[in-house]
């Protein structure tokens, strides 16, 4: 008999993990970089790393289905002569027509307007779908121009001059040529089958003082009613949320890189801005340190999925926030239900980002007319708004269990962080301390 | 005629109705163009004293006349949509951005940007345009009689630019269908933007432009056209090089 050495465990590399291995053998292959939807999938600091402290002897609490709490805000009060007003602090972030289908975006529209809240319109222009079912809808105004005119900006409840989103801030949108279809087309003025890369910068301004000039100039087109919000990916929001503010912003929107896209490269996605809660406490103190805290509104967005995560935002000195992925989720994205269709497309239900590629087994994010009518728009716009009653209720029971007769009455006091990152971003104690990193030289 | 040299008497007789941007505000100016309907008879509109005001006479949007007497900032006659609009002095950046029908002339120079994003009617700029001319336009004519600065036409979708002197570095980088006609030398020509061949049909369609435009004395024939080859319209790794 023989004696053999005892083997090791086969051990894989922590930094060549399956997941980067498999990259770099599709690198490889192809030739070009992984293309996908959706934002950050990797672990970050998040609003799940904060704890609220809730009631005790020196808070006590709201009764849970006695006592009020307002779940209203305004929007655009420094300015606009028509600031809108939105029954629930959580609206629904720009999505193009292009990248979502029709029956989807009305979806979008009749959950935001049963739920007293507002939509947006994206990359693509504004549609009568959107338009009909929205009560509010904020138009964006992006640098690629596409389907933009006075009619729709003076028909519009608000508008958002969009400089950067979360999961790309410093790029621009991708639609592959496999979406535009004859309507997408036309709104893009673009030949059909190509694929549309739109610009990163607007055509027409660059930096704080052209975009002061240019905000002039869509208030005067539009005769000073409009709210104007100012839309910046989490970059340096400190800064951004500042000169948003000089060049005339009624509401700064901030978005963490966990906030979705319909297309960009996987590495920009991942490697590029900051998580949403690193971003919240510069943005406030920009607002506090100009006195426009609550003048200016201040929406965030990226990766908010329930009551929880609104509160906490609010707590830290949001207005509201604005949901997209979760949103979608709401509508039917990635629903298991299409488990074998996802299968089919190499993925599965939960995991499947490849938007851009048009053909989404729910039917959402795409312009194949057989894939979007799995949409019906009356009953997917029936569950957003469910979702989203669940999430203001959710909010309110944590705002009651606070104290609080309004969810804007939240505040930092009455958070912890359960790690030191989270209280470093968020500017709360770490649990069970009275540290705060950062705070006081430590 | 400058305003200067228009005494009351001739002013009264245009029966324009004059507004003093000394005496009013550009929010009082704009209120006014934007409460006009279809049926008024204030056809004629002066502007006098813009004195580089921005957003001068923005958002019109009825076929009426407007002459501006003096020079203006940026994003003069944004998205008009209808108006004749005249400015006889300079522009700033933008003038004519995202404009949807009509047309609008500028007797001076004009700065970047002119005609960003326009969707159609005429700019014609009868001195030179700066840098980005025609930026990402989508339909818009345009016609300058001087020259025009770098990457103009950057990302044009649609409709004609036409330059009767020379035209910068990098004209009509990644360039969709647009088209572009130049009558004097081209400095450089962007990514995915090529020389092309007049035919009669395009021989046809810039004189038609010009003949609108009101130039006189020049012929289609002197100009080249240049438009896209169309081969970074799908992505193809092997064209990296040319982003």
């Amino acid at each position: 008999m023989t004696y053999r050495n005892p083997p090791t465990t086969p051990r894989k590399s922590a930094t060549f993990d399956d997941y980067t291995l498999s990259e770099i053998r599709r690198a490889a292959a192809t030739g070009i970089y992984d293309i996908r939807g959706a934002g950050a999938k990797r672990k970050l600091p998040h609003f799940d790393d904060l704890l609220f402290l809730g009631a005790s002897i020196s808070r006590y609490p709201l009764e849970g289905y006695r006592e009020r709490c307002d779940t209203s805000v305004v929007l655009g009060s420094r300015h606009a002569r028509k600031p809108i007003e939105l029954k629930i602090p959580i609206t629904i972030a720009g999505m193009s027509f292009g990248s979502l289908s029709g029956p989807a975006k009305e979806a979008l529209g009749r959950g935001a307007t049963l739920s007293g809240t507002s939509t947006t319109t994206g990359d693509g222009g504004m549609t009568e779908e959107e338009r009909g079912h929205s009560k509010t809808l904020v138009y964006q105004y992006l640098p690629s121009r596409y389907g933009m005119n006075p009619r729709d900006l003076r028909r519009a409840d608000a508008i958002e001059v969009v400089v950067g989103q979360g999961a790309k801030p410093g790029g621009g949108g991708m639609l592959l040529g496999q979406k535009i279809s004859d309507r997408v087309a036309e709104m893009r003025t673009l030949p059909k089958g190509i694929d549309q890369r739109s610009a990163s910068r607007h055509p027409d301004w660059t930096g704080p003082d052209d975009l002061e000039i240019k905000i002039l100039e869509l208030r005067e087109i539009t005769d000073w009613e409009k709210p104007i919000y100012v839309k910046v990916g989490g970059a340096r929001p400190y800064y951004d949320t500042a000169l948003a503010v000089k060049a005339g912003a009624d509401v700064v929107v901030v978005d963490g890189m966990q906030g979705g896209t319909a297309a960009t490269q996987e590495v920009f996605i991942e490697n590029v801005g900051q998580p949403t809660l690193a971003c919240i406490r510069p943005a406030v103190q920009a607002l506090q340190d100009l006195g426009m805290h609550r003048k200016v509104q201040l929406i965030v967005s990226g990766g908010i999925r329930n009551g929880a995560d609104v509160a906490k935002a609010l707590a830290l000195g949001v207005d509201a926030v604005s949901i997209g992925t979760a949103a979608l989720v709401a509508l039917g994205d990635n629903d298991p239900r299409w488990e074998a269709e996802y299968s089919a497309l190499g993925t599965t239900a939960g995991a499947y980002d490849d938007w851009h590629e048009g053909r989404d087994p729910a039917g959402i994010t795409t312009q194949d007319p057989e894939l979007m009518k799995r949409v019906d728009p009356i009953a997917a716009g029936r569950r957003l708004a469910n979702y989203l009653k669940v999430m203001t209720l959710e909010a309110q029971t944590i705002a009651r269990a606070c104290g609080k007769n309004s969810l804007h009455n939240l505040e930092p006091e009455d958070l912890v962080a359960l790690s030191i990152e989270a209280a470093a971003m968020a500017g709360v104690p770490l649990a069970g301390t009275n540290w705060i990193p950062g705070k006081n030289g430590f | 005629m400058p305003a200067t040299t228009m005494s009351k008497a001739e002013r009264e007789q245009s029966h324009a109705r004059v507004f003093d941007l000394s005496q009013h505000s550009l929010r009082e100016l704009n209120q006014a163009l934007h409460k006009l309907t279809p049926g008024s008879n204030e056809t004629a509109w002066e502007v006098l004293n813009p004195k580089g005001s921005h957003s001068v006479a923005v958002g019109v949007d009825q076929p009426i006349t407007i002459d501006v007497r003096g020079s203006v900032g940026y994003y003069c006659a944004g998205m008009n949509d209808g108006a004749a609009i005249t400015v006889h002095g300079s522009a700033g950046p933008g003038v004519g951005e995202n404009m949807m029908s009509g047309s609008i002339v500028i007797k001076g120079d004009a700065s970047q940007y002119a005609g960003a994003t326009g969707r159609g009617g005429l700019l014609v700029i009868e001195g030179n345009a700066s840098s980005r001319c025609g930026i990402s336009m989508k339909g818009i004519d345009i016609v300058v009689h001087g020259n025009i600065g770098h990457m103009s036409a950057f990302m044009a979708q649609s409709g004609n630019l036409v330059v009767l002197g020379d035209a910068g570095d990098a004209l009509g980088d990644s360039i969709y269908e647009a088209r572009l006609f130049v009558r004097g030398k081209v400095e450089s020509l962007g990514a995915d933007c090529i020389a092309k061949e007049m035919r009669p049909e395009h021989i046809e369609l810039l004189q038609a432009l010009l003949d609108k435009a009101g130039v006189t004395g020049v012929k289609a024939s002197e100009f080249k056209r240049y438009g896209s080859a169309r081969k970074l319209y799908n992505f193809n790794i092997d064209n990296a090089d040319a982003y």
